[in-house]
């Protein structure tokens, strides 16, 4: 199959996805036992102010219908207002909170993959040894470290014991670079502002080591079984043949072809960033999703929790769908 | 149907070295757990619900771990958590299994269109981060242990389709299956009798890594609010209840709570991954 007749495959194949994580939220949002309105506006509201509410919502119409606006609003954009103070559109609201998100997903997953990394190649070079048992070792605890945890003995030690790092938030009030992408990191570097940077940055370090770290045990064991697996073939033996220092098979040879199967695991990879970060988030006071998602909850907003957990479903799919791709452009051989 | 025979497991373990060792020392952290949310009755000097002294005093002879922010016993309160979490987990579990296992045995086993359907709608409940769909589903559902385990429940059924499938699949076509077949065994027949038991042991392996990961589903729920209503002792929750304190150097109403959600994670993945090698080493011999 030619690239282009697996890219397009491929798209489609995102669409069943799609709509089933669209029914998915539908399902969970209007037919789980528990009427949101009861939920909004809580027991004590009169049934009049709760039927009238149930109309503005459509929550009065039938379920199919119901699903049918559902997803004809999704197809126009529309995510709906929120329901509680300026009742901005939703999709405003998102857009917001989002790049934050991002930006501490991105810095979570760099983080993770040079630990992951580096840990992975030192059980992978010498397997079988006492570095391999400690790496094995280390990918289960720090999958098991609570990011909550973690983080605020994080904020502990490097913010008020050394003094060294902020212990919440994005940056610091004034610092912000003018908006261009959202991305306050990158932001400040197409503005070539130092100081935003720096600042941004040292924000940034703290929740991003915290998501990384946990997440890198995963990476530590994707390397180490992939770079075994590289080490064992013949290519390998052939460098070592004709005289390559290890150091040049490891590098040059062995690790581009050992990188390949992990590029698979990024798409659910990311799925356990976006989680991972909500718990970071709350953890920081970093102002994304996570920490918005859980803010509307306790106000009981509900076309925003639907729209934000739209929002995640949709961009999980996007996100895998670009993995694959990358994976088929990289190596040819997918493309079966 | 071999007996259980304590001399030859523990040389199993033994000649399994790490894989061994892992395995018991996670199994250990298990049952000690257990046993705390079993007997927290005699374990607890306190009530984990009444508040017994003054607000965040220190670790000392009479609070072994110190107060939380209105003055409980944070002893007491983890003792009585450990309850509350292993409940919910497996309630959670139960539910997860009584839905996927039987879903993937019928899926992988049936095949065609209906196995097409049942995965694509797996899969894509699999891609969705687990913690964020059990935020939503306990949002809808409101506090409560019953609707925090189905919360969890949700999140997991995929894992457990998935690896039930998988395993059929290969089953399916192995000699064994179709010598049975053709006897003449019908297809509930052979789905029980030769399908299921070769499949029990890696739900036993898929079951406790899957349990290190409810756990910190459980407890992130707990920390974000979600979980079960507010004075019943639990974790995650008793760990955010304590975060404004944390940082003026009033570490104990969040350390202890929060070390106990490691230690029962770990444990649980311990336990799963030492299980994983031993059996995976028994089938290549």
């Amino acid at each position: 199959m030619s690239l282009r007749a697996y890219v397009i495959t491929r798209i489609l194949m995102t669409i069943p996805m799609i709509l089933i994580l669209l029914t998915l939220v539908f399902l969970v949002m209007r037919v789980l036992p528990g009427n949101p309105v009861i939920a909004i506006v809580g027991m004590k509201a009169s049934p009049e102010y709760i039927k009238k509410l149930e109309h503005q919502l459509g929550l009065d119409k039938p379920l199919w219908q119901q699903y049918l606006d559902y997803l004809g609003n999704l197809l126009r954009g529309d995510l709906g207002r929120s329901m509680i103070w300026g009742k901005r559109p939703v999709i405003q609201e998102i857009m917001d909170h989002f790049p934050a998100t991002l930006e501490l997903t991105i810095g979570g997953f760099l983080v993770s993959v040079l630990l992951g990394l580096a840990t992975g190649m030192l059980a992978g070079i010498r397997s079988g040894g006492k570095v391999d048992a400690s790496m094995r070792i280390y990918s289960i605890v720090v999958y098991s470290l609570f990011i909550p945890l973690l983080g605020m003995m994080l904020q502990l030690v490097f913010g008020v014991w050394l003094h060294m790092l902020p212990v919440g938030g994005r940056i610091d009030p004034g610092m912000e670079p003018p908006s261009i992408t959202g991305l306050y990191v990158l932001d400040s570097i197409i503005s070539l502002k130092m100081n935003s940077l720096l600042n941004s940055l040292a924000h940034l370090a703290l929740p991003s080591l915290t998501l990384g770290l946990v997440l890198s045990g995963i990476y530590t064991r994707l390397v180490r079984s992939s770079l075994m697996e590289v080490l064992g073939q013949d290519f390998i033996r052939a460098c070592k043949a004709r005289g390559l220092p290890g150091r040049a098979i490891l590098f040059k040879h062995a690790l581009k072809n050992a990188l390949i199967p992990i590029l698979t695991m990024m798409g659910l990879q990311f799925a356990l960033l976006l989680a991972g970060a909500v718990l970071t988030e709350t953890t920081f006071s970093w102002p994304g999703m996570g920490t918005f998602l859980v803010e509307r909850i306790t106000y009981r907003d509900f076309t925003t929790i639907q729209g934000a957990i739209v929002f995640y479903a949709l961009f999980v799919a996007l996100v895998s769908l670009i993995v694959d791709l990358v994976y088929a452009y990289v190596d040819p051989r997918i493309r079966y | 149907m071999r007996t259980f025979n304590l001399s030859r497991f523990l040389s199993s373990v033994r000649d399994a070295g790490l894989d061994g060792y892992m395995m018991v020392v996670g199994l250990i952290i298990v049952l000690a757990v257990l046993v705390m949310a079993v007997f927290a009755e005699f374990i607890a000097p306190y009530d984990p619900v009444k508040t017994v002294g003054m607000p965040v005093t220190p670790p000392s002879p009479e609070f072994p771990w110190g107060t939380d922010t209105i003055g409980r016993d944070v002893f007491s309160r983890v003792v009585y958590g450990s309850r509350t979490i292993m409940v919910v987990i497996l309630m959670s579990t139960a539910l997860s299994m009584a839905v996927g296992i039987p879903l993937g045995l019928i899926s992988g086993y049936v095949g065609g269109p209906l196995d097409r359907v049942f995965s694509l709608v797996m899969d894509s409940i699999y891609a969705f981060p687990g913690l964020i769909l059990a935020i939503a589903v306990a949002a809808m559902l409101g506090p409560g242990i019953y609707n925090t385990s189905i919360s969890l429940a949700v999140v997991y059924i995929p894992t457990y389709f998935r690896m039930v499938r998988g395993q059929v699949l290969s089953l399916r076509e192995q000699l064994f299956v179709e010598a049975a077949r053709a006897l003449g065994a019908t297809d509930w027949r052979i789905l029980r009798k030769y399908i299921f038991p070769n499949v029990f042991f890696i739900i036993a392996v898929v079951f406790s890594l899957n349990v290190a990961d409810a756990i910190l589903t459980e407890a992130g729920l707990s920390f974000l609010g979600l979980s079960v209503p507010a004075p019943t002792p639990d974790w995650g929750f008793d760990l955010k209840n304590g975060q404004r304190y944390f940082l003026s150097g009033k570490w104990w109403p969040v350390v202890f709570p929060g070390t106990m959600i490691i230690l029962l994670a770990l444990g649980f993945g311990l336990l799963g991954e030492g299980l994983n090698r031993m059996l995976g080493q028994k089938e290549v011999r």
